[in-house]
């Protein structure tokens, strides 16, 4: 019998914790993917988060550490300062990027740090039980917000993608979604793109992943799909935001 | 001499600390224990700037003291906080261009000197704190004027000869004045 | 030994940490730890090293956890309100098994309190700090020149046993200066392959760092190999310094750091006034050395603790001499550090 395609090396032959229907595990075979084809899987560090995927480090095929609850980009940026010769990635949700770690993520990303970040935005904290983030869409529902968010009182979503490409140093910046097989095929090419230019030596390379969370939405994996882009969509455009060393390479070609 | 207390106050900028830095670069070269303790914080913005120096011949327990064997006193508000707090027998030095009597002049041995008139006349009124150390020196023996005259030129004969010269001229100046 | 230079007790043990081989600083400003974090600023970048302000205390000392988990000697300081902020990082690290040094240049408190030197830090210092059920070994010097001493040593401990090491200062040490001696060598790093990220030494060693232990049985398995381990340090590492304890004192006295070299100037001065004090000083504050303060108590009238707060070591004191004789305390709050003057009159009404 002959594979023709297999399980990637760069995820370890652990059974995924995530729920039924969640999105964390296709995210994690495009990383995986990306590292194997790369062929980075053994000088590549993750940093797992506090979440759902705070297991993560059963998961990925490279050394990873755990770390405190938005602090991921801190621990990195010590990561990348001390071991310049590794590829440091960060893989993070909504609460842990967007909310407790604010202040990491904006100074890592203004810092222009040679790191990756992975950002997967499913509008919701998935581990705790379905309160509101940062990124909870205006009257979505959420155990902390039972009547639905309520954007007077509890702001408005917050766009990571947009604030960070505001910052003159970061080198690349982009939204993907991991709602269909296209979109999936799309954000596989970000991926890998991201850890090139980390590899590169380019500087901050941010990937938002659109996602879902059919446990704490209560909805099918379906329907989730299709609620998130009906209903996420409009609020997160999918998109690249920046691409300084693509738009440096063009300038000095048109030169 | 077996421990000596000495305390040096200004406004910032006169180089109260700085005066306290020399005694203390100079026991230390002499083998002598140190300790230089600067007052830090709000007070270094207006009000007194001091430091606190002990030069001994025993390690220095305590850096920070209620009593001074000596006090250099730069400016008025330091006279007044830090004269009292001078021992009985003690030594007062006072830069006289801009202090008045200390209350317990009778108590101490006074020896008020015109820092700023005499670093004038050398043409550098910054050196008032070097006229000041030749004071201290020639009045104490705390630390040898050949040690502090040493380390000053390790510091400076380099970088800036000219105002090395005005420093030691400052100093001799000062001696010469308590003599 | 090198040459003596006249340093702040801050500028020493940067210089020191340097020396020793830390090529790693993360920091956030604060008073009155600035020449610190300035003397790495400047320094790092000459010798190859990497000085970075962070954006807070917490992101510094997760920055230290990211550099200590790739197995490089790495170097925090703060002061107290600072250290506060960084307690969450450091229960990670000692979760993890990290070796990092976190040194506190600490000051008056509670809340934004004062810029003045306190030893109000030394609750929270030896008793862990953060969440959870782990400790730090903490070191209290009481000069400049162990100030410096302590960078290696705090090294040293902290590979040994894979530890977060605290160096507990105060604001009057790492302002003043003192001679200070640099030694010609230091304690060459431990091999940090074995565990470290970035190591991998073959395929398949695959290294993760992790304090996530959610089977209660798990977690209780890597708990009391921790204290295992504070078993070890507690074997090996405990210091402390006597003072005056051959004379046939009935009193004793316990400090540590500041107060410690305050209390020792009136020993000094008691014992010219032919009144005998013994002193002890802990050196290192966890693990505490309880032995050496009971010996020392025994066949005294009286001990006397003396802290730059309202009493807190005075509680590990009472534990040590256990009922044996009456344990009194001499405090100051407020980062007023006493005199000798006022320590040998305040000794002299306790034993009256």
């Amino acid at each position: 019998m002959t594979v023709v395609k297999g399980r990637t090396k760069g995820l370890t032959d652990t059974r995924l914790t995530y729920c039924p229907g969640c999105l964390h595990g296709v995210a994690h075979r495009i990383i995986g993917e990306s590292m194997e084809e790369l062929g980075i899987i053994e000088k590549t560090i993750g940093i797992a988060p506090v979440g759902c995927s705070v297991f993560a480090y059963n998961f990925f095929n490279c050394d990873v550490i755990q770390v405190p609850h938005g602090r991921a980009p801190a621990v990195a940026t010590g990561m990348r300062r001390a071991r310049p010769d590794r590829i440091v990635f960060t893989y993070q949700g909504d609460g842990d990027l967007a909310a407790i770690g604010t202040a990491e993520t904006i100074h890592a990303a203004n810092r222009n740090e040679n790191i990756t970040m992975f950002f997967v935005n499913n509008a919701t904290y998935g581990m705790t039980g379905g309160q509101m983030a940062p990124t909870t869409l205006p009257n979505m529902k959420a155990t902390t917000a039972p009547y639905g968010r309520d954007i007077e009182d509890t702001g408005y979503p917050m766009r990571l993608c947009e604030i960070l490409s505001q910052l003159e140093m970061t080198n690349y910046i982009e939204r993907v979604s991991l709602l269909s097989p296209k979109d999936i095929l799309k954000a596989k090419k970000a991926v890998k793109k991201a850890l090139q230019y980390n590899m590169e030596g380019k500087g901050l390379s941010f990937v938002e992943m659109i996602s879902t969370c059919p446990t704490n939405w209560g909805m099918d994996p379906l329907k989730a799909r299709e609620w998130a882009r009906e209903s996420m969509l409009p609020v997160f455009p999918l998109g690249v935001f920046k691409d300084r060393a693509a738009d440096e390479a063009k300038a000095k070609e048109a030169k | 001499m077996a421990t000596i207390r000495i305390l040096c106050a200004g406004f910032g900028g006169q180089g109260a600390l700085l005066i306290g830095k020399l005694v203390a670069e100079a026991g230390m070269a002499e083998g002598k224990h140190v300790t230089w303790l600067p007052s830090y914080g709000p007070e270094m913005r207006g009000g007194t700037a001091n430091v606190m120096v002990v030069v001994s011949d025993k390690p220095v327990g305590s850096p920070i003291f209620s009593k001074l064997d000596v006090l250099v006193a730069l400016n008025q508000p330091s006279l007044d906080k830090f004269a009292p707090d001078t021992k009985d027998g003690g030594i007062i030095i006072t830069n006289s261009d801009l202090c008045g009597e200390p209350a317990n002049a009778d108590k101490v041995k006074l020896s008020p000197v015109p820092l700023t008139k005499i670093a004038e006349e050398i043409g550098n009124v910054k050196a008032a704190n070097m006229v000041g150390v030749g004071a201290l020196l020639a009045l104490t023996n705390c630390v040898a004027r050949k040690s502090v005259e040493d380390y000053l030129s390790g510091m400076m004969k380099e970088k800036n000869p000219a105002l090395l010269d005005t420093n030691l001229l400052a100093i001799e100046k000062g001696a010469a004045y308590v003599a | 030994m090198g040459k003596k230079v006249l340093m702040k007790g801050n500028e020493a043990v940067a210089e020191a940490a340097i020396l020793a081989g830390c090529r790693h600083y993360f920091a956030y400003p604060i008073t009155p730890q600035s020449e610190l974090i300035e003397y790495m600023a400047k320094k790092m970048p000459l010798v190859g090293g990497t000085f970075l302000q962070a954006e807070s205390e917490v992101a510094a000392i997760n920055m230290v956890l990211g550099a200590a988990a790739c197995g490089v000697r790495v170097m925090t300081s703060s002061s107290s309100p600072g250290i506060s902020l960084k307690q969450e990082g450091i229960s990670y690290i000692a979760a993890s098994r990290l070796p990092a040094v976190i040194v506190n240049v600490s000051r008056g408190g509670p809340g934004l309190g004062n810029i003045a030197p306190m030893q109000c830090d030394y609750f929270q210092a030896t008793r862990g700090g953060g969440h959870g059920d782990y400790y730090t070994p903490v070191l209290s010097p009481s000069t400049v020149q162990e100030f410096a001493d302590m960078a290696p040593l705090a090294f040293e401990i902290a590979e040994r046993y894979l530890t977060p090491v605290l160096i507990l200062g105060d604001g009057m040490l790492g302002q003043m200066m003192e001679p200070v001696e640099f030694p010609d060598s230091y304690p060459p790093q431990l091999d940090p392959s074995s565990w470290a990220l970035g190591a991998r030494r073959t395929p398949d060693d695959r290294h993760i760092i992790n304090s996530l232990f959610i089977d209660p049985y798990v977690l209780k398995e890597k708990t009391e190999i921790l204290f295992e381990v504070y078993d070890e340090i507690k074997k090996n590492e405990i210091r402390y310094e006597t003072y005056n304890m051959d004379s046939n004192a009935k009193t004793l006295v316990v400090a540590h750091g500041t107060a410690a070299r305050v209390a020792k100037s009136a020993v000094d001065a008691l014992k010219e006034e032919g009144v005998e004090v013994a002193l002890i000083r802990p050196i290192t504050l966890w693990p505490y050395p309880y032995d050496a303060v009971a010996e020392a108590a025994k066949g005294k009238d009286k001990v006397i603790t003396i802290e730059l707060n309202m009493g807190q070591m005075v509680e590990d004191v009472k534990l040590a001499v256990c009922g044996e004789c009456p344990v009194d305390f001499i405090g100051k709050a407020g980062g007023v550090v006493f005199t000798p003057e006022e320590i040998v009159s305040l000794i002299r009404e306790k034993i009256s």
